[in-house]
């Protein structure tokens, strides 16, 4: 009956002690900024909204459809919840779910709750709130650009949780940077498709069920500049941390001075994806950060013409 | 990986199950402190952990058996801590073929790898009894005495509350969906059509259990508003802790610290 859908829950005993504290300290302060203003801006109506909604994520985390062979597409919800609650009340319902799941069904450990908790409550959420502003500062309000907002920022909140967990991995000393980041970010470019495709489907469904309350929600109002800048710079932060540390494994070194294959291999063994490299770049690490930011400028170019399209047919044939 | 659901309700007469939730949660935590703790190939002092697990999972009479089953979760994540066998330097053990290369498996990377797994296996396991023989409520008791914020506690004892009642719903979804999309009962024969319709399907599915939950906390607050709710969550202040509970507290701590304090000295 349950499920865990994300490989992302991480156990006790994996991470290093001083990581796990030093996440729960990070952690402890977003929600405690969180539990702040959830008191001062929303009414006391929020508390039966957001604990009811938590329950029904942590059941939609059931929901899946199949994608090829085995694997099905599932809904986390980070994205779901800021889009209809807002990036603070969404930071808690996560927070409850994450809760929940460690203590009650003992999916991820207490001790590498604080971790956890930062994966996927505090950066899933922010991340999710950055993305989702970006598409409607680019293309306003409309129906469609709500939608494929929901699917961009379910997408890259997955996949943001997905990285922060294999650098922490890392950072303990369990898989080489260059295995675990890679691995884990590109199992979630996958999953996050399910997720975003799912959102969107949801999205869809709301605003067309009840649309007053994807207008009416918090979170649509008015940017909230701090959580805007602090899910940019997460985002920021992952996308030049994840390549740099994949071109710079030390325990990857290792094997290969021992192994003595140094000058033989071409490709070390523990190189499961070819990195993505620009020509004429010595840089191995500049040169994936730079393809990853062409790639970013690419995806916002696209939409921004898509936006301008659908604004001229909008004019001229029915909408 | 799917896993038995856990008893919402446990019920049971042990000593364990009687005993004060807020020193079980303190002494579960110190558990699982300790364990993160001790040294790589710390044996006899991870046996030591193990076998006092083991006494707990038999003192709670909650069923050995099913314990030891559900312990099994963390199991997969192993998978991320299997590289430390080869990155480790230190004296070579084994070499074994890997992606046509002879990987080289290092003693200490050995001893890495299974001080991870036992002690990973060791903190999920001393969680499980924990919530074997502690109710949901008595938990949630304990982190608001134990100071946990007021509102995030009773945030996750207002969805715990709705917890069952939200994963019926989404049961009876996917039952729906089932008959409606006609599933074939052979394996790999998939319903239904396209992918994105698939995921459209299951979107629309997500959207209305939102919409079902929202509709119902509307209902939640209405009912709550007519017993007197006023934004403010109260609840029984709980009562001090006994002095057999201090003895006890303070005992149970002083035998993590010794142990973490010897492993380290035998470990040199």
């Amino acid at each position: 009956m349950f499920y865990s859908p994300m490989p992302m829950h991480i156990p006790d005993g994996f991470l290093t002690l001083p990581l796990a504290l030093f996440l729960w300290l990070v952690s402890a302060g977003f929600i405690a900024a969180a539990l702040r203003r959830v008191e001062r801006d929303l009414d006391e109506r929020a508390l039966p909204l957001m604990g009811v909604l938590a329950a029904a994520i942590f059941a939609g985390q059931m929901l899946n459809f199949s994608v090829v062979g085995g694997t099905s597409g599932h809904l986390l919800g980070a994205a779901l919840a800021t889009i209809l609650l807002g990036p603070w009340p969404a930071v808690l319902v996560m927070t409850s779910v994450v809760a929940v799941q460690a203590l009650l069904f003992q999916d991820g450990g207490l001790l590498a709750l604080g971790a956890n908790l930062f994966n996927m409550a505090v950066l899933g959420v922010l991340v999710a709130y950055t993305v989702q502003r970006l598409f409607q500062r680019l293309v306003g309000g409309k129906r469609w650009a709500l939608i494929a907002g929901g699917f961009a920022a379910a997408w890259t909140s997955t996949v943001a949780a997905a990285l922060a967990c294999g650098l922490q991995l890392a950072v303990s000393g369990l898989s080489p940077a260059n295995l675990a980041v890679p691995a884990m970010g590109g199992v979630h470019a996958l999953i996050g498709v399910g997720e975003g495709l799912i959102t969107a489907a949801a999205l869809a469904f709301l605003s067309a069920a009840r649309r007053d309350l994807l207008t009416a929600a918090p979170g649509r109002q008015k940017a909230d500049r701090p959580v805007l800048i602090g899910g940019m710079l997460f985002a920021v932060g992952l996308a030049v941390a994840s390549p740099l540390a994949s071109a710079h494994p030390d325990g990857l070194e290792w094997v290969a001075e021992q192994q003595n294959f140094i000058h033989a291999a071409r490709a070390p063994f523990f190189e499961l994806i070819p990195d993505y490299l620009l020509p004429g770049i010595q840089n191995e690490a500049l040169a994936t950060i730079l393809a990853g930011v062409i790639g970013l400028i690419l995806v916002a170019a696209v939409t921004v013409l898509i936006a301008r399209g659908r604004r001229r047919a909008g004019k001229t044939g029915p909408a | 990986m799917s896993v038995p659901a856990p008893d919402p309700y446990p019920q049971g007469g042990s000593r364990l199950h009687r005993a004060d939730a807020r020193l079980k949660l303190l002494l579960t935590l110190g558990f699982i402190l300790t364990a993160g703790l001790l040294p790589d190939g710390a044996w006899s002092a991870l046996i030591l952990l193990l076998s006092l697990a083991l006494s707990a999972a038999l003192l709670s009479r909650a069923g050995l058996a099913r314990l030891l089953r559900r312990s099994l979760l963390a199991l997969p994540f192993l998978l991320a801590a299997l590289p430390v066998l080869f990155t480790l330097p230190g004296e070579p053990l084994a070499q074994i073929p890997l992606f046509g290369r002879q990987a080289v498996i290092s003693q200490a990377g050995l001893e890495r790898f299974l001080t991870i797994a036992l002690k990973s296996w060791l903190s999920l396991l001393a969680a499980l009894i924990f919530s074997a023989v502690t109710p949901f409520p008595q938990t949630l008791a304990a982190m608001r005495s134990l100071r946990a914020p007021r509102l995030l506690v009773a945030l996750i004892g207002l969805m715990w509350r709705y917890l069952f009642v939200m994963v019926d719903s989404a049961e009876r979804l996917l039952r729906a969906r089932e008959s409606r999309s006609a599933a074939s009962p052979r394996p790999g024969l998939r319903s239904g059509g396209r992918l994105t319709w698939r995921a459209r399907v299951t979107g629309g599915m997500a959207g209305s259990l939102l919409l079902r939950s929202i509709e119902r906390s509307e209902r939640v607050y209405a009912a709550m508003l007519a017993r007197g709710y006023d934004g403010e969550v109260r609840s029984l202040t709980a009562a001090p802790f006994q002095p057999v509970v201090w003895g006890a507290l303070i005992a149970g701590l002083a035998f993590y610290a010794g142990l973490v304090l010897l492993a380290w000295l035998l470990a040199g």
